[in-house]
């Protein structure tokens, strides 16, 4: 038994398992061992499923020793975002709302990684109910950076990137609205995928903005994600947003060749909210593309400085509807106080939704008033589609645009807390990407002179996940250096 | 001055698809509390919804039924406001663009008939059912009816009488039964009238203030809610008042309506488009696939049973009042009865056991070929009227076939002029004051001696016989 397990990527661990190389147990005991070594400095589980881990994998080893074949992601140790509906354990959203809420039925992303023998050691930490960019919002505890203790690892599936950054996990599952799978894999050095919106079933994602939300894989290699989108990808019956298309082996992209490939480098991801620290890093990652046959061009998103405008009118006005549902009736906090409904709805909430929550929730409430639904939700629809539109004219120039994913590199906590808009910024690469419905990735480029991780974005057009996979996974093989693993012990 | 009523309808219908609108839960909502329930009609975290396709089919040819345009494309909207009936505490309705829309139906009323215009149908989910019958200050919420799909259908405000307005929801729900998209059934929800209602001085072209009455528990308390709002509404005008726009409830025991709601605390719903959901778009082939396979609509049948079968214009409407009593007419006129006699037998006397045993036709247990059966008993002259109807007495309650039952009561026709003669012979001996009375020329007293003889024959006396030897008797 190797001892590092808990470096290996998902792939290795699922042929060493399915050839009989190693016991999904032992894998699962290495990856426990490691979470009990540098928990207490990341403190990216809110749940620890020792147990469930170990049947799981029991499970997965009495199938080997069958003879059967185990499944795709056989032995893997996965962490799922604490939104993730599962009868296994609870499903808090990281807010007090529901911190005893167990839910009675498993997510479909989670049914299928179980069924594709796959091993939950747990849930990790999150902004609460998927609003925010550092994980600071969580009702739960703060989540460190791996790479920077003092650091934030981003948000919203902070405690997703963290550990898989931290090697506490082979991969994770997050969520990403408007860059929540993205920006923390950036600042947490993984990859991290966010498909087009309809690829992977929401069924059993706790909703935070119906129309922007998609489930999607943090991992430490660009094959890991391809292999986990092989599995949670597809058609499912309980979501009807979700598109009925055929899922491809997306391993099958990964061909080293990008000769052909047009990247088309958007002007308006390049200005001076970009600090020159990324800048430099995004600029020596297209330059890899380059020197490799890939042809660069110029492209424009004149829309891009709606987006943010645009993202917090929609994404709030879905959320306001979205958790009204958290009112103490069936299931969550009730204010054991509130003696009237009125007092039921009001007390419950106010005591039980964290600031930044309320304040999302206030804002959705008000663009959608009556006198204010035109100006502010309408117009914001209008808008969405001009960006749309900006990105299928990109697309008739390029295959994929290629720019930064965050505009800094983490940064230390409390740092942007007092100022929401700023900490909205962190946001201004990603969010297009959901407004659009298109598939977006970010594969580490570097890491700054502070040792803090660079993430390059990565977008395509709608479905074509492939194409992404295959730049992304080029580049990884042929970026020149290696990212080294994060100074947590 | 005079003053006329504008009256607009809104009716909720329980459309009758097998599962709920959002989720395969089953829609009887009578189950045991919150046994057909599931996460989504409970309103949990991660949960989605996925519009039934039955519900949008019903819902198409209750459009068509009604003459409504069908959208091409239409979307499902969020209605927000908080109420613990309310699972995700936004109901998931059609806003701005409804499924159907601008059609109309066409009402009888006072010998006449009148166009309501239709304004729209949109389909949405029905809420949970709040209880407060726990004791101790609690409430309970059953969320069996969370879910179940609801057709609202929308009037233009053209009804102007509180008879219009029962002639309207009597047409109605004609309609939905013959399409059987629902029961129709007003005490248990299954269908819900509201009425917005305002009057006008006459000839005037705008509208007045209007009060919207709700929650009335079947057809004839929602023409009484409306007759006496009208006089109400009539009353404070005269006196000089002002009609406040507001949400009226109907007190059926005391007659009136009472003030439930004013409109100053309406809802800003901030309905906006469900993102769960797709557009819903109907092609010309869904369309007209649905409007194939409409069955004949009331007004088209009574007109064909009229013509066909010579039936009068009450007849034909008294048995296409519903379409299983129609099917059940034609089906007896296909077995071979006259359709005039099956007319009168089918709304007089099985129509009575009917009622009498609460039945509905569909569970009769007289077939329709074996009403037909005993009909032809009677022409033949096997039986007589009076013993038909005994006959049909026992087919309804035991379903045996009228031969059998004539055959093992003997209850054949005496027809022998023998056996008649001597209970004539009897009759007369029997009665000498009777028959000094007839020979007086009392001819009222004939009567009498029928009634005796069928007595004496057990009712089996052939009448025309009794009628013919009695008068030959007597005469002598």
């Amino acid at each position: 038994m190797t001892l590092d397990w808990h470096w290996k990527s998902a792939r290795e661990i699922r042929d060493a398992v399915q050839s009989g190389a190693v016991s999904a147990l032992d894998v699962t005991e290495a990856y426990l061992r490691r979470i009990d070594a540098v928990e207490d400095k990341v403190d990216a589980y809110t749940q620890r499923w020792n147990d469930t881990a170990r049947s799981m994998a029991t499970k997965v080893d009495e199938k080997v020793r069958r003879g059967e074949t185990a499944g795709p992601l056989a032995g893997v140790p996965v962490a799922l975002k604490e939104l993730l509906c599962t009868r296994t354990g609870k499903t808090t959203c990281a807010s007090k709302m529901l911190e005893n809420f167990r839910s009675p039925y498993d997510a479909t992303v989670v049914r299928r990684l179980e069924e594709a023998d796959a091993v939950f050691l747990g849930k990790v930490n999150m902004d609460e109910f998927a609003m925010g960019s550092s994980t600071e919002n969580s009702a739960i505890k703060p989540t460190r950076n791996p790479w920077n203790l003092r650091c934030v690892p981003g948000g919203s599936s902070g405690g997703s990137a963290a550990a898989v950054s931290a090697g506490e996990c082979a991969l994770s599952l997050g969520s990403d609205t408007g860059g929540s799978i993205r920006q923390p894999a950036c600042l947490c050095g993984c990859v991290g995928i966010k498909p087009t919106y309809g690829r992977v079933s929401r069924y059993g994602l706790v909703a935070f903005a119906s129309s922007l939300d998609q489930v999607g894989p943090l991992t430490r290699t660009v094959e890991d994600a391809a292999l986990t989108l092989n599995v949670i990808c597809g058609r499912d019956a309980m979501d009807a947003t979700s598109a009925d298309l055929p899922v491809p082996d997306f391993t099958a992209a990964l061909t080293g060749d990008i000769r052909g490939l047009r990247i088309g480098l958007p002007k308006e991801y390049f200005t001076d909210a970009l600090s020159d620290q990324m800048r430099e890093k995004i600029e020596a990652a297209i330059e890899v593309f380059r020197d490799h046959g890939a042809t660069i061009v110029d492209v424009s998103l004149p829309c891009s400085e709606y987006a943010i405008a645009v993202y917090y009118i929609i994404c709030t006005a879905e959320a306001s509807a979205n958790l009204a549902r958290f009112d103490g009736v069936r299931y969550g906090f009730r204010h054991p106080e509130a003696k009237t409904m009125q007092e039921m709805y009001v007390m419950s909430k106010s005591a039980a939704f964290g600031p930044e929550v309320r304040r999302r929730i206030m804002l959705g409430t008000y663009v959608l008033s009556s006198g204010y639904y035109d100006a502010y939700y309408l117009k914001a629809q209008k808008v969405r589609r001009l960006i749309k539109k900006d990105f299928d004219a990109a697309f008739e120039q390029c295959d994929v645009i290629a720019g930064p994913t965050s505009p800094t590199p983490s940064f230390e906590f409390g740092a942007k807390s007092d100022n929401p808009l700023e900490m909205y910024l962190s946001d201004i690469y990603t969010i297009s990407v959901n407004l659009a419905t298109l598939p977006g990735m970010s594969v580490p480029c570097g890491l700054t002179e502070a040792g803090l991780p660079v993430g390059l974005q990565l977008m395509a057009r709608p479905f074509e996940e492939e194409t992404l996979l295959r730049a992304a996974h080029f580049y990884e093989q042929n970026r020149g250096f290696d990212m080294g693993r994060p100074p947590v012990a | 001055m005079d003053y006329e009523a504008v009256i607009g309808m809104e009716v909720h219908v329980e459309i009758n698809s097998k599962s709920k609108v959002f989720c395969s839960c089953p829609t009887d909502f009578h189950a045991p509390p919150n046994t057909n329930v599931c996460p989504i009609c409970l309103g949990m975290p991660g949960a989605l919804p996925v519009l039934n396709r039955d519900m949008v089919n019903k819902s198409i040819a209750v459009g068509l039924a009604l003459g409504c345009k069908i959208s091409r494309w239409s979307k499902m909207d969020r209605k927000n406001y908080f109420y613990p009936d309310l699972a995700k505490n936004y109901q998931i309705s059609q806003y701005d663009l409804p499924l159907c829309d601008n059609g109309a139906l066409e009402i009888e009323v006072d010998g006449g008939s009148k166009r309501i215009g239709i304004t729209r149908a949109h389909m949405e989910e029905d809420t949970a059912r709040n209880t407060h019958a726990l004791g101790g200050g609690q409430s309970g919420i059953d969320f069996n009816r969370s879910g179940v799909p609801l057709l609202e259908i929308v009037t233009e405000p053209d009804i102007r009488s509180a008879r219009e307005a029962h002639a309207y929801l009597t047409a109605l729900k004609q309609i939905l039964q013959y399409l059987d998209v629902s029961d129709c059934n007003m005490e248990e929800g299954s269908l819900r009238a509201e009425a917005n209602i305002s009057l006008r001085p006459k000839g005037y072209a705008e509208f007045g203030v209007k009060t919207e009455v709700k929650n009335v528990a079947s057809f004839s308390g929602v023409q009484k809610a409306i007759e006496f709002e009208i006089a109400r509404q009539e009353q404070v005008l005269r006196s000089g008042g002002v009609i406040i726009q507001e949400t009226r409830g109907w007190d059926a025991d005391r007659g009136i309506t009472f003030s439930q709601r004013k409109k100053e605390s309406a809802h800003d719903y901030r309905y906006f488009p469900e993102p769960d959901l797709p557009p819903i778009v109907v092609d010309d082939a869904w369309e007209q696939r649905i409007r194939h396979q409409l069955p004949e609509l009331p007004m088209a049948r009574k007109q064909r049973l009229e013509a066909q079968y010579g039936l009068s214009g009450y007849d034909a409407h008294v048995i296409t009042l519903s379409r299983n009593f129609a099917d059940y007419y034609e089906k007896v006129v296909a077995s071979g009865a006259d359709p005039k006699k099956a007319a009168n037998w089918l709304t007089v006397e099985l129509q009575a056991l009917l009622s009498e045993a609460k039945a509905e036709i569909t569970a009769c247990r007289v077939a329709p070929d074996a009403l037909a059966a005993l009909l032809k008993l009677i022409d033949t002259g096997e039986i007589n009227g009076k013993i038909a109807k005994e006959v049909l007495a026992e087919m309804f309650t035991s379903g045996q076939s009228p031969d059998s039952i004539v055959q093992e009561k003997g209850l054949n026709q005496i027809s022998d002029t023998g056996a008649i003669e001597d209970a004539v012979k009897q009759v007369i001996g029997a009665s000498p004051n009777q028959v000094a009375q007839y020979k007086e020329g009392k001819e009222k007293v004939f009567g009498y001696f029928v009634g005796q003889v069928m007595k004496a024959t057990q009712g089996k006396g052939n009448p025309q016989l009794v009628n013919e030897i009695l008068r030959r008797e007597l005469g002598r």
